[in-house]
């Protein structure tokens, strides 16, 4: 299991904690592992590509309401001129069957680099945003949040 | 209706009438009007944000689509609902009204049921089905005219009857899991059931844009999600009982804003 | 045709940066659900949404099935000049939807 040096004990507290309250959502679909997600950003990003964390700052509620949807908030402190600025924001999930979760594509028509969306959790895990510049350099910020499992059984 | 559920909604009524003259319409509350809690005080701030900005809130894409459709002629009349009404706004504080006693109909009618009955007699147009795309869409147009209006139910006169039938209801052990409404809304509200907080049950909100459904939805689709909660049998979305209990938690909620269209979990 | 709501203002000052907030009515189904009966509800989702302003593409956004249902999507860009921004969904069998809002920019 890769491992980033400054918060094992974090993660592995979290899902010691929380892996009662796992929500398998979707009872016959593999949940994607951090292995999984890391061959999706190679594929996006490049094999090996220097990923440097910071300047983006993402927004998630740490618990969220219901993993069907839960808002999200992107930003990055950019210029956003010709010469510098976002070129794209990609998204990654660690635990969903598809570690692709979004994509966005900016420019210098932008004005900022600040985009909100919805996304869906199958499970408690880590969200990770990567912000490729125009300069080629990528940036990234991630987020933990817990998914919790519903009280009440709805079938309607 | 089931010849049993015949039975139990006679029974039902019966156990209302004859407890009629110890149970009046102004009788003392299990919640307090100062301890009144709308739904949204239960969700996390993210939703609850999501719900009063109108700019973000899912529930609008209905609202809007009611809109379209309120001015769209519909049926053999070739009407459509501005003809009669005008612009939506002046239904304003009719939701916070609902559901009513219709004396020439001799029953009780909750916005869906004003407005199938419209669709049928007035624009004899098709029917529209519980949570079908267009009565969502214009129940949810009409209920957000009263958005920030405090309930306000007429639960005595001919109304009375059903009142006490939907309290009957609201008091009465249901299914598997032996629950009655009072048990977890009443007696529970702001305890944990696994990782959410119990909430007061009302009905303020309603049609309500449900993160589980991953859509809008009415107030009997909630309700029978509840009877299935417990392991009951859940009533067909507009039976009598559904209804009776749709005024009883009116009057619940006497006081409390629309807020239609709520965002809940 | 999905509905579809738009939030933007219809009137800015030139160089102002806007913020545009867009809904679509649509399930953004997974593939991984199961029906009652245990059959799997087949994937539909939108893949990709473009914002274009007076013709020139100023926003797109790839979709996955990590999306949630009706998808809201909320962006900004710079106002420029008085045109039309034109909003189109597009879904994984190519299918478009296409909804349009004017800006006056003085």
């Amino acid at each position: 299991m890769r491992h980033r040096p400054d918060d094992i004990s974090r993660r592995s507290v979290l899902t010691g904690a929380v892996a009662f309250l796992v929500l398998p959502c979707a009872a016959d679909s593999a949940l994607a592992t951090p292995e999984t997600m890391v061959e999706a950003m190679d594929e996006v990003l490049g094999k090996g590509a220097r990923i440097k964390p910071g300047r983006v700052k993402i927004e998630l509620p740490e618990l969220a309401e219901n993993g069907n949807s839960v808002p999200l908030k992107l930003s990055v402190d950019s210029p956003m001129t010709a010469a510098d600025h976002v070129k794209a924001l990609y998204v990654f999930s660690e635990r969903n069957p598809v570690s692709n979760v979004a994509r966005f594509h900016l420019g210098p028509r932008s004005g900022a680099a600040r985009v909100q969306t919805s996304i869906r959790l199958a499970a408690t895990q880590r969200i990770t945003a990567i912000a490729r510049m125009s300069d080629g350099s990528l940036w990234s910020g991630a987020a933990d949040v817990i998914v919790t499992q519903a009280a009440c059984l709805d079938e309607t | 209706m089931t010849s049993r559920r015949r039975q139990r909604f006679a029974v039902l009524a019966g156990l209302a009438l004859g407890l009629a003259p110890l149970l009046v319409a102004g009788q003392e509350r299990a919640i307090a009007p100062s301890d009144l809690r709308s739904g949204r005080e239960f969700v996390s701030p993210e939703t609850q944000a999501q719900q009063d900005d109108l700019t973000v809130n899912p529930g609008m894409l209905w609202v809007e689509q009611g809109e379209k459709l309120w001015r769209e002629a519909a049926g053999e009349a070739g009407q459509s609902c501005a003809a009669c009404h005008g612009e939506p706004s002046r239904l304003k504080g009719v939701a916070a009204r609902y559901p009513v006693y219709d004396a020439k109909l001799g029953r009780l009618l909750n916005l869906e049921g004003r407005i199938q009955h419209c669709r049928a007699e007035r624009q004899k147009a098709d029917p529209l089905a519980y949570e079908s795309q267009p009565l969502l869409a214009l129940t949810a147009l009409v209920a957000h005219q009263s958005r920030g209006l405090p309930m306000s139910v007429a639960v005595d006169g001919p109304a009375q009857p059903f009142f006490e039938t939907g309290r009957a209801l609201y008091h009465e052990r249901q299914g598997q899991l032996d629950l009655s409404c009072t048990q977890c809304h009443d007696e529970s509200w702001g305890k944990r059931l696994r990782a959410e907080r119990i909430s007061q049950g009302h009905a303020n909100g309603f049609p309500i844009y449900r993160l589980e459904w991953q859509t809008l939805g009415s107030l009997h689709r909630r309700l029978r999600a509840c009877f299935q909660g417990v392991r009951a049998e859940p009533p067909a979305s507009g039976a009598p009982e559904l209804l009776a209990l749709e005024l009883y938690l009116a009057w619940r909620a006497h006081g409390l804003p629309i807020e239609t269209p709520a965002v809940r979990r | 045709m999905p509905a579809t709501r738009i939030v933007a203002p219809a009137k800015a000052r030139k160089g102002e940066v806007i913020e545009i907030k867009t809904l679509i009515n649509h399930p953004q189904e997974t593939g991984f659900r199961r029906d009652n009966v245990g059959r799997a509800i087949p994937r539909d989702i939108i893949t990709r949404f473009t914002c274009t302003y007076a013709g020139e593409e100023v926003f797109r956004m790839d979709l996955f099935t990590g999306v949630a249902a009706n998808p809201f999507v909320a962006f900004t860009t710079i106002a420029t000049e008085t045109g039309d921004l034109v909003f189109e969904w597009t879904d994984q069998h190519g299918t478009v939807t296409r909804e349009q809002a004017r800006i006056v920019v003085t």
